[in-house]
């Protein structure tokens, strides 16, 4: 526990509360920048994965975990954003507008599956959204003129003016920095009144609009950002993988962003961040302890969806604010030390309260 | 022409007269309280100015405007302010980002300034802030400036709750049993806060209270409802001695015996 | 004429395929009902129901109605133990969490399903009294798979009215899912009433998945089906019984509808697009109520 002595407002607003934290973030992405250079190729692939799917779920985080609305059909926007930049950048437009036309065209069609938001709640806005996935992929596939349907198509390889992005260190970087650059976008609307706009969304309705926010706006606002992000991250996905087809783009993958968000740590960008890093080396992790499991076991196929379902349950079960919910304790567990009390958090089990009873 | 005016509404539910051809006046500056039994409609009159419920008939009007049909944020936009009766605050946000979202109809940013944090958005923020720590040293809620407002205990949150209907810089604020839960010295405080803001600020208040020594104290006028229909207007003496406002609250005997 | 036989055996296999959906959608109803949950893993119920029945007629040698019925009351089961072990915990958490906790069910179900020992990733079949037999009235054939997958489904939806009409729990149970607290002081065990109401959807599910089998087949992925059903719920409200039955026939009639007379690709959109539809102009679905917070 620290306590900080402000002399003026400039220092209410900063974004690192304290100097040291400043430091620590910095040599954060000095470390990020370094891997590369210890790592093998494979790794910093997966690495730049991570980057990815991180850019996508601080939108989905921004909708579900700020705003409150619950979308499962994200893997759309994702799709969206991957088909337009393809199709751009092999009509010859540079990656440069390319990559955000693919995030306004999915913040844009964002905008129109806000609107039933507007209407819709908890249950019903999941399953809405849902079938918009559905929808949207079978348009994917049904589109052979422009998509190639489910033949797939290729997609060029990223280069900016003289660069070229095609080894895996350099696509690491490009998609680190439009991970930084998202997370700094995502930070500064939290801290200004949209963000604040969206938080009240999801804590009370009837209270926000009598603060004078617009339902119709806010809501709609908050679908277009986070269809933005994952349209942005649905473009470096496609060129990443230089071949996409509607198989990519399944109400899987939208489960499985929820699944990040959840298992990182809901209403925190740092949880969008270590639910994609989790999910992504899941893969690893189950590979590394399967010498160690009965074979026959370890032989089955299933087995990493299995532990994919076995841990988001156990999450939702145990740990509902997710891996940033356990670096808190244990972050706080030290600052307190010995004084803490493990019933400091106990009331956060009902974090994100039902509006339905 | 009156500040406030509510001309003749009327809502129903299911066949239920909640409210039957209310009509009343708030002037500019005054405390207008709205007292009556449980079930009165007291606050079905502020969820419709809220325009939480469609009135059936009927208008308000505010400095001019008929505001009975326009959006609900749009009723806070033009400077209506309001509480709630089992408080509705933002429970996972700080005390003193409630108080900031208050001032959002003061707000002059866009979303593309905001992602940047440009300057300008920086200004505005500073002078959010001015404005929130001003309501914070007035409702003397330094102590729990940074805290989750889950945690605090009720009647903290009722003048958290004030407080962000304050940050707004209403022109009218609606409070919904403002005193409700809480204690002695906590209503000595709000009733001074109300005075107070009333005489400095010009604010006019529209109270639905249950206290009658806090309604007494504060009101400039009071109106007093019963099964929706209006049964006395008047000053605060008149009313509450109104023989029709008795037997509401007490039965036909009990008035008998006390008047 | 013709054209009149191709428009009934798109009708039937519409409203048999529509008699699954309600099914499935019924089993959402009644857990949404009691305890305001929705599972998601509800189309893994049918692939286990599915699964046991296989393997009792094709390993142990069992006939169809006992298998039936015996993969019904292992779902029951299975029910209770879930509803004891992971759910019971999570009443009054946010829709979301509890969204999430079973989609990771149904992928936990999914997988496992996929590792026992003689199931695995293969499609199976059984063979059932029904099998390749056809109801003839001049040109029309009608398959009996078709009209037994209808005829059981008004069976069951009947013993489920006759249950909730006239016997103690039902008449519990229904009071429970209006209102829990009247329930408690009544003296009803809610408790009880959640495990029942899983016990029975799961059950339910159990049972579909017993019917689809001659007309899917038996495969791990055979739950997906169930998502259709979600479509069918919303269009019944969530929250009535007939209402799901009716939204499922709609969804399976339009389905196979399109199926015949749209171009390629509509089927499967068809119940979404009618679902989105249905919820911009009436967003409680067609026979649900609104409801709105009081403050």
């Amino acid at each position: 526990m620290r306590f900080l002595m402000k002399r003026n407002y400039n220092q209410d607003i900063q974004l690192f509360k304290y100097r040291s934290t400043f430091f620590w973030y910095l040599a954060l992405i000095i470390g990020c920048c370094l891997l590369p250079l210890v790592l093998d190729d494979y790794i910093t692939s997966q690495l730049s994965f991570i980057c990815m799917y991180s850019i996508a779920t601080v939108g989905l985080m921004l909708l579900t975990g700020y705003t409150g609305q619950i979308s499962m059909g994200h893997a759309a926007f994702f799709g969206i954003g991957a088909y337009t930049s393809a199709i751009l950048t092999s009509k010859g437009v540079p990656f440069l507008l390319a990559l955000p036309t693919a995030g306004l065209l999915a913040g844009f069609i964002g905008i129109f599956i806000g609107l039933p938001a507007l209407r819709l709640s908890g249950l019903y806005l999941a399953i809405a959204t849902m079938g918009f996935g559905f929808i949207v992929d079978e348009v994917l596939v049904r589109w052979e003129s422009l998509t190639n349907g489910n033949m797939g198509m290729m997609v060029d390889p990223v280069s900016i003016g003289p660069l070229t992005f095609e080894t895996e260190v350099q696509f690491y970087y490009l998609t680190l920095v439009v991970l930084v650059l998202t997370i700094l976008a995502a930070k500064n609307i939290l801290r200004s009144p949209t963000g604040r706009a969206m938080i009240a969304i999801r804590d009370s309705e009837v209270a926000a609009q009598a603060m004078g926010i617009s339902m119709a706006k806010y809501k709609t606002m908050a679908f277009a950002i986070s269809a933005f992000f994952t349209g942005v991250a649905g473009s470096l996905y496609g060129h990443k993988l230089t071949f996409i087809n509607p198989e990519s783009f399944t109400i899987l993958v939208s489960i499985e962003f929820l699944a990040m968000i959840i298992i990182g740590g809901l209403g925190s960008l740092h949880g969008a961040v270590y639910g994609a890093a989790f999910i992504i080396f899941l893969p690893q992790l189950i590979i590394m302890t399967k010498d160690y499991m009965p074979k026959y076991l370890a032989d089955q196929t299933g087995l990493e969806s299995a532990l994919y379902g076995l841990m988001i349950m156990l999450f939702i079960l145990f740990e509902p604010m997710g891996i940033y919910g356990i670096w808190r304790k244990k972050k706080f567990y030290f600052e307190m030390f010995p004084l803490y009390k493990k019933d400091t958090f106990k009331k956060e089990k009902k974090y994100f309260k039902a509006e339905r009873h | 022409m009156a500040f406030f005016e509510t001309h003749n509404i009327s809502i129903s539910f299911g066949g239920l007269r909640a409210l039957e051809r209310v009509s009343f006046e708030v002037n500019k500056g005054e405390v207008f309280s709205i007292i009556g039994p449980n079930g009165a409609g007291k606050t079905t009159i502020f969820n419709c100015i809220n325009r939480y419920y469609n009135l059936d008939e009927g208008a308000f009007i505010f400095k001019d405007k008929n505001i009975a049909k326009v959006s609900p944020h749009v009723v806070a936009d033009l400077g209506i302010s309001r509480t709630f009766q089992n408080i509705e605050l933002f429970k996972n946000a700080t005390v003193i980002d409630n108080l900031l979202l208050g001032r959002h109809r003061h707000r002059r940013s866009n979303l593309f300034m905001e992602a940047l944090f440009s300057p300008s958005v920086q200004r505005q923020e500073i002078e959010s802030r001015e404005k929130a720590e001003e309501v914070i040293d007035f409702l003397d809620l330094q102590a729990y400036r940074d805290q989750f407002v889950s945690g605090l205990p009720y009647g903290v949150q009722k003048t958290v709750e004030l407080g962000r209907a304050l940050a707004m810089e209403p022109e009218l604020l609606l409070l919904d049993e403002p005193s409700s839960g809480m204690n002695m010295e906590e209503m000595e405080d709000l009733s001074f806060w109300i005075t107070d803001i009333k005489e400095e600020l010009g604010i006019s208040f529209l109270l639905v209270e249950h206290n009658m020594r806090l309604v007494k104290e504060i009101s400039d006028r009071v109106l007093a409802l019963n099964f929706g229909v209006v049964i006395a207007q008047g000053t605060p003496n008149e009313v509450l001695g109104h023989p029709e406002v008795m037997k509401a609250y007490l039965g036909e005997e009990g008035a008998s015996t006390a008047g | 004429m013709e054209l009149f036989n191709e428009i009934i055996q798109t009708l039937l296999s519409g409203v048999s395929i529509g008699c699954i959906y309600g099914l499935v959608a019924l089993g959402f109803v009644l857990i949404f009902k009691a305890t305001e949950v929705i599972n998601f893993a509800q189309g893994e119920m049918m692939v286990l129901g599915a699964f046991i029945a296989l393997t009792l007629i094709n390993v142990f040698g069992f006939s169809y109605w006992a298998a039936l019925l015996l993969a019904t009351v292992g779902l029951g089961i299975f029910g209770l133990i879930l509803e004891r072990l992971v759910l019971r915990s999570l009443i009054g958490e946010p829709v979301f969490a509890i969204v999430m906790l079973t989609i990771g069910l149904g992928y936990f179900v999914r997988s496992s399903v996929s590792m026992v020992p003689t199931w695995g990733t293969d499609t199976y079949g059984f063979t059932t009294p029904f099998t390749d037999k056809a109801a003839r009235y001049g040109e029309l054939v009608l398959s009996w798979e078709q009209l037994a997958i209808i005829f059981m489904t008004i069976a069951l939806i009947l013993i489920l009215f006759a249950f909730f009409r006239y016997t103690r729990m039902g008449v519990a149970m229904r009071a429970t899912s209006q209102n829990q607290l009247a329930a408690v002081y009544m003296g009803i065990s809610v408790n009880r009433v959640f495990s029942l109401t899983w016990i029975i959807s799961a059950a339910v599910g159990g049972f579909a998945g017993v019917l689809l089998s001659p007309i899917t087949f038996v495969h791990m992925n055979m739950g997906f089906i169930g998502l259709k059903a979600f479509p069918a719920a919303v269009l019944g409200g969530f929250s009535s019984i007939p209402g799901a039955i009716v939204g499922g026939l709609i969804i399976g009639v339009t389905e196979s509808l399109a199926g015949v007379y749209l171009p390629i690709g509509w089927k499967d959109v068809a119940a979404w697009i009618i679902l989105i539809g249905v919820l911009i102009i009436r967003p409680q679905g067609l026979f649900g109520i609104q409801e709105k917070k009081k403050v």
